[in-house]
């Protein structure tokens, strides 16, 4: 316990050395819930009530958002490329790219002519989970669709990262696999991304799947501790790298966590599509800390640090 | 008397505003700090901000607004970024900040020198950040900027001035003048290099994340007070021995 304490102390300091008393918000704003993948822990697998927003309806809930105050976006979808096609992506983009500083994208993989295009519609960042880094376990959790493909899906980062994307964001699924293999590896892919791309910030998330009362249990929970001990060395090991926390933590844990190391956090959450207009499409997973984001504001202000909705601007790309 | 282009400043502490806790305690160690110059990451700033933004923290009528370029990774993006703060009623000085790479945020010297040259012919006010790189000094101040600001080791480093030497060169050389950026982790630091001649220093992260911020950014202006002032005096170098008492030369007396 006095090694985890001592890790703390020292992850404290190097965060705040490159990042300061300051906490990026940002927020996901889902298209759609349906997905051609059969991901065995996803709430969207099999989903017999498809819902997608048309590009209006999509402007519609981002407004929702920008009068919130949140200046940083991450579009998010499930793999549907007959519905989600590039000329929608670019459309929803180029929109959102009129009034936000920061899109990112958090859904299929592409290829790197794809993601040029949406770079130079006005998307910034990438955000793509290789779920867990063992092949084996792989192979079992996604059994088929285009998301089974492994190496097309590691390789991912790097079509980003060769269309010129700014910030790229990785992580493992917690709980799918044993934590410190994931661990291992995230460290590995991160400072390989971070060398190759130098000139994009390497950001690593930390989701996790819970054991509640959902069909799929995961097999290597990761508890609270190991949780906060992977963010420590992580950290630790890698100093400049952002470190993003989302709301499927709880409110306690979250604030907690503002200290150890965590540079970026989303707030008031919905993981639907539609969710912010209070429309009933399914979700794909229950956010755990549901607080109003004046309430998290307040939250990190008292940590001593300063919740930061704008650390871009949306005239880095393009005229 | 600190004289950048057609301006006079009584400090020679400039601060950064990044990394602050709170706008609240922002504004009070610029109070304390008596800085005259204070700058802004453009990105940072919000004109249409639901909540607070950092410029709310900043009163004009006090203190030199100095936008910077943070985050430009090349010299068309930092042209834009200039360009916008000026729309934005930000006024013409500009503190250029070229640092492509996210993680030492060294500075960029090759896209800084071609920004600086199109910035200035566009009636910049320029001020660029850069690596202690005496030449590059000259070129930039060939091509009209307003001032250099090397690097005393990389941003938020606290590593002081691992660069003293080549700053010494620079400040030699310079008809312009010479402001230490970045790495200055203690007042000592500062001192330090206002005791070589720096004609002014800038410093964020050392107040902005300490348990007090406040008080230091007090610490930090009597340091600069104190380095510039045994500098105008003039520091007596460190003699290697002491003189002995039977020199070898005594009987030429």
């Amino acid at each position: 316990m006095i090694e985890l304490e001592s890790m703390a102390q020292k992850a404290r300091e190097l965060t705040l050395k490159h990042f300061g008393r300051t906490i990026l918000l940002y927020v996901p704003l889902y298209l759609n819930n349906e997905c051609d993948n059969q991901c065995v822990y996803c709430g969207f697998t099999n989903n017999k009530q498809a819902t997608m927003l048309s590009v209006k309806q999509v402007l519609a809930e981002a407004e929702l958002l920008y009068q919130k105050g949140f200046r940083h976006i991450l579009l998010v979808a499930g793999e549907k490329r007959e519905k989600i096609t590039i000329d929608y992506l670019k459309e929803v983009v180029s929109r959102l790219h009129e009034k936000f500083e920061s899109i990112s994208l958090e859904i299929f993989p592409l290829s790197e002519e794809e993601y040029r295009i949406l770079f130079e519609a006005g998307v910034d960042g990438l955000t793509i989970y290789q779920e867990t880094y063992n092949r084996e376990l792989y192979k079992k959790y996604h059994p088929s669709g285009p998301k089974s493909d492994y190496d097309y899906r590691l390789a991912t980062p790097e079509r980003a990262g060769r269309a010129g994307f700014y910030r790229i964001n990785i992580g493992a699924l917690l709980g799918l696999a044993p934590w410190q293999e994931e661990l291992q590896a995230l460290a590995k892919h991160a400072a390989y991304l971070k060398k190759k791309f130098w000139r994009s910030q390497i950001s690593i998330s930390f989701p996790r799947l819970k054991n509640s009362n959902a069909k799929f249990q995961p097999p290597y929970p990761v508890s609270d501790r190991e949780l906060v001990e992977m963010i420590l060395r992580l950290r630790v090991l890698l100093p400049t790298v952002g470190l993003v926390m989302s709301t499927r933590e709880s409110a306690s844990l979250r604030d907690n966590l503002i200290q150890l190391g965590i540079t970026q956090m989303s707030a008031e959450s919905k993981t639907s599509p539609g969710g912010y207009s209070n429309c009933q499409a399914k979700e794909q997973f229950s956010v755990a800390d549901s607080r109003s984001v004046e309430e998290v504001m307040a939250a990190i202000s008292q940590k001593g640090y300063e919740p930061v909705f704008k650390d871009w601007d949306r005239a880095f790309i393009g005229g | 008397m600190l004289k950048i282009a057609d301006k006079t400043f009584e400090s020679r502490l400039i601060i950064g505003t990044g990394k602050f806790p709170s706008n609240k305690v922002l504004a009070e160690s610029l109070i304390v700090s008596g800085a005259e110059i204070v700058t802004v990451s453009v990105r940072r700033v919000d004109l249409n901000a639901k909540h607070e933004d950092i410029l709310d923290a900043i009163d004009r009528t006090k203190y030199l607004l100095l936008p910077n370029t943070s985050g430009a990774r090349s010299a068309d993006e930092a042209v834009r970024i200039a360009k916008l703060a000026k729309a934005g009623g930000g006024g013409n000085w500009i503190k250029l900040e070229l640092t492509p790479d996210p993680n030492y945020l060294l500075p960029d010297p090759i896209e800084t020198l071609k920004a600086a040259e199109i910035l200035v012919k566009a009636g910049f006010v320029v001020l660029p950040y850069i690596n202690a790189d005496p030449v590059l000094a000259k070129r930039l101040e060939d091509v009209g900027c307003a001032t250099v600001m090397p690097l005393g080791s990389p941003i938020g480093s606290h590593q002081g001035l691992t660069t003293r030497e080549a700053i010494k060169i620079i400040i030699e050389q310079a008809n312009i003048p010479v402001i230490v950026d970045a790495g200055i982790g203690a007042p000592s630091h500062a001192a330090e290099a206002m005791e070589i001649g720096a004609d002014a220093v800038m410093v964020n992260t050392a107040i902005a994340i300490a348990s007090d911020p406040v008080k230091m950014a007090k610490a930090f202006k009597l340091a600069v007070e104190a380095g510039r002032t045994a500098f105008e005096v003039g520091l007596k170098s460190p003699q290697q021995k002491a003189s002995a008492s039977s020199p070898l030369t005594g009987f030429l007396q």
